[in-house]
């Protein structure tokens, strides 16, 4: 009844390639970012912004980098988590070694720095396939880490290895409380992500999805195997890099090379398999699922622990919601395999239909 | 040259170590198709059991049936209730399901038998033997010795349960392809059974081994990061592949080790051997013993 675009006519082939094609899409995207911009400071706490927003938000970005990777061009990363401390170090580097350089000149030099090494260890993909590539990608994350520990000057020779990003200056406007820094990732993420969307419709993201989907086949109509994967590797890496920079400079402030373990990696993959592949959206449900789930977790285990007097050790709940974690990522694997993207698409062919069941 | 050979040595034992949890790898691949990230901590969680089981008072010999028992039980576990609704479904998700499962274990582990560091004991002790000593003057250990007899069986006996079996010949069927092994009428979900309670088999030796080397503790866990690169040097689906890998990385791991390391500020054993393994797969994309994937369209 809402939701349904009977009567919505196209008359020229800009608006049927709009971006968002249905009215509906359009009213309900403005009023999300417009909540996001504008509501949300108004009302949100400052340890929502640190806590929840801001991680949400920077990981959300981290999430469409390895989707594009991933999802789209089909090539399995473990790396993730280690571009993105190229990032944060380099955009540090930038700031301290280049005298009056802008912040975001710093951000994207770091995700471009980022790109670049991600070119590298992208080149075995175009002979590598499958798991073998991904367990290579590892060689990435670990070379990276060890690189980053071992090399005095990255750190600008900080004898713990730990770096303190410098204060973000904008135009004369210092971004030191929670809700300014929340406006500034939220702009970053929404301009690209909006980029992402926008090439993964086009002439390159179709490229990834044909080279996704059979390689060879993709070959032999005529797309460039090797600028195609590498440009996805380029692309992934640019967006895990400024990710990464926004961890070091927005969210942590001080940050070590182990920050960005294998572990974060692999809550990385678990964003956009349960958010679902191959999809802009995903990358958002399934960073807030991951960011939001450990949270609820813990709130909910201490609120029973309080209430019911169980008295529960803490090294028990830990191991506990472990355990949840783990189940419920395997409970979604077998519920939806396709992510929850999907499970919102199934909602939009049910909301079309309503109240009619067929 | 001498200490060169007792360098050799050393690491081409240690990387029989790594084999092991290898070979848990390449089973549950061999047989099913699915990347069990879960291996580690099966191997973590045997070791645990079995040393939990200790501390209850069972004796030795009684706890490492029982220990078996419990990896079976876990085995046809995941089986039942991971891989059974997950069937047909794409390899990534699979794989992404065994890193839950990892979650799961490690924390059930623990749960169940406390965080702390344990030792194990075997009665074998983790010294030098003394007539190889004298005779050329390397040092050997004699606990290194025995998990490499112990990795000869185990590869032998698997070797011949995958070839001369009737269930290793339905395994590697149901492994090339489901629809076509379920079609000459080989039962799915029986051999899988049979698969991971053989993985939790050798996830029990492999936790005893290590347990041993190590202590029981969570940082067993981080010994499949050792064993990938193993896996993609050798093959995924291949069980001497997981067998030479492990001696050439475990090799090549102490060698750079000692004699690269201190020009690069040193510590590249985290990384040394996967850029080795990427070395080989650029020559060898399947991994030396890897079945060749013929693609077409």
């Amino acid at each position: 009844m809402l939701y349904r675009e009977a009567g919505q006519f196209k008359t020229s082939y800009q608006a049927d390639a709009a971006i968002f094609p249905i009215l509906q899409d359009k009213i309900a995207i403005a009023l999300i970012v417009l909540t996001a911009f504008v509501v949300v400071p108004l009302v949100a706490t400052p340890y929502v912004f640190t806590g929840i927003l801001i991680p949400f938000l920077i990981f959300s970005l981290a999430a469409i980098g390895l989707n594009i990777l991933t999802g789209y061009a089909g090539q399995l990363s473990l790396g993730t988590a280690a571009f993105m401390a190229l990032g944060a170090f380099a955009s540090y580097n930038f700031m301290l070694r280049v005298p009056g350089i802008p912040v975001l000149a710093a951000f994207a030099g770091g995700g471009l720095v980022a790109a670049l090494v991600g070119v590298m260890f992208g080149l075995p993909s175009l002979r590598i396939r499958g798991f073998y590539l991904a367990v290579a990608t590892l060689a990435a994350q670990f070379f990276i880490l060890w690189f980053l520990t071992k090399v005095g000057w990255v750190t600008n020779y900080s004898s713990s290895g730990v770096i303190t990003a410098q204060k973000i200056v904008i135009f004369g406007y210092a971004f030191t409380t929670p809700e300014a820094k929340y406006l500034l990732v939220l702009s970053i993420v929404t301009v690209m992500a909006l980029a992402a969307k926008n090439m993964a419709r086009g002439n390159t993201g179709r490229s990834w999805m044909a080279v996704r989907d059979m390689d060879v086949a993709a070959e032999v109509i005529g797309i460039r195997l090797m600028r195609a994967k590498l440009l996805a590797f380029a692309v992934s890496s640019f967006y895990c890099g400024v990710a990464g920079a926004l961890v070091a400079y927005a969210h942590l402030g001080t940050v070590e090379p182990e920050a960005f373990s294998l572990d974060l990696s692999f809550r990385i993959l678990f964003m956009i398999i349960i958010g679902g592949m191959g999809t802009v959206l995903g990358a958002f449900l399934g960073s807030a699922f991951v960011t939001l789930m450990p949270v609820l977790l813990s709130v909910s285990v201490r609120f029973l622990d309080r209430n019911l007097n169980l008295h529960i050790a803490e090294s028990t709940i830990s191991n506990l919601e472990l355990m949840v974690f783990g189940g419920l990522i395997v409970f979604f694997l077998i519920v939806e395999p396709h992510g929850l993207a999907r499970l919102w698409q199934i909602g939009k062919e049910k909301l079309r239909l309503w109240p009619f069941p067929h | 040259m001498s200490f060169f050979f007792e360098v050799l040595i050393g690491g081409l034992l240690s990387g029989i170590m790594y084999s092991l949890v290898a070979l848990g790898f390449v089973l549950i691949y061999k047989a099913s198709g699915v990347f069990n990230f879960a291996q580690s901590a099966m191997v973590f969680f045997a070791a645990l059991t079995y040393v939990g089981l200790l501390e209850m008072g069972l004796p030795a010999w009684a706890s490492v049936p029982a220990t078996l028992v419990v990896m079976i039980v876990l085995g046809l576990v995941t089986e039942r209730f991971v891989l059974r609704p997950l069937v047909n479904q794409p390899q990534i998700t699979l794989f992404m399901a065994t890193i839950g499962l990892t979650f799961f274990i490690e924390g059930l582990a623990q749960l169940m038998w406390g965080a702390n560091v344990r030792g194990l004991e075997l009665g074998l002790q983790d010294e030098p033997i003394q007539w190889v000593t004298d005779k050329t003057g390397m040092s050997i250990s004699k606990f290194d010795l025995v998990a490499a007899a112990v990795a000869a069986v185990l590869v032998t006996s698997l070797a011949l349960f995958f070839n001369r079996t009737r269930i290793g010949r339905a395994l590697r069927a149901v492994a090339d392809d489901h629809q076509a092994a379920l079609a000459v009428g080989i039962p799915l979900q029986q051999i899988w059974a049979i698969v991971w309670g053989v993985a939790g088999a050798v996830a029990l030796v492999a936790g005893l081994l290590w347990g041993a080397r190590n202590g029981v503790q969570y940082a067993l866990t981080f010994v499949a990061l050792k064993a990938l690169p193993v896996l993609i040097l050798g093959g995924f689906d291949s069980i001497p592949g997981a067998i030479v890998g492990g001696l050439i990385i475990g090799a090549s791991e102490k060698l750079a080790e000692v004699y690269l390391g201190p020009f690069v500020g040193g510590g590249i054993e985290s990384w040394f051997p996967y850029v080795l393994a990427l070395a080989f797969l650029l020559i060898r994309p399947e991994g030396l013993f890897g079945e060749k994937i013929i693609r077409r369209i």
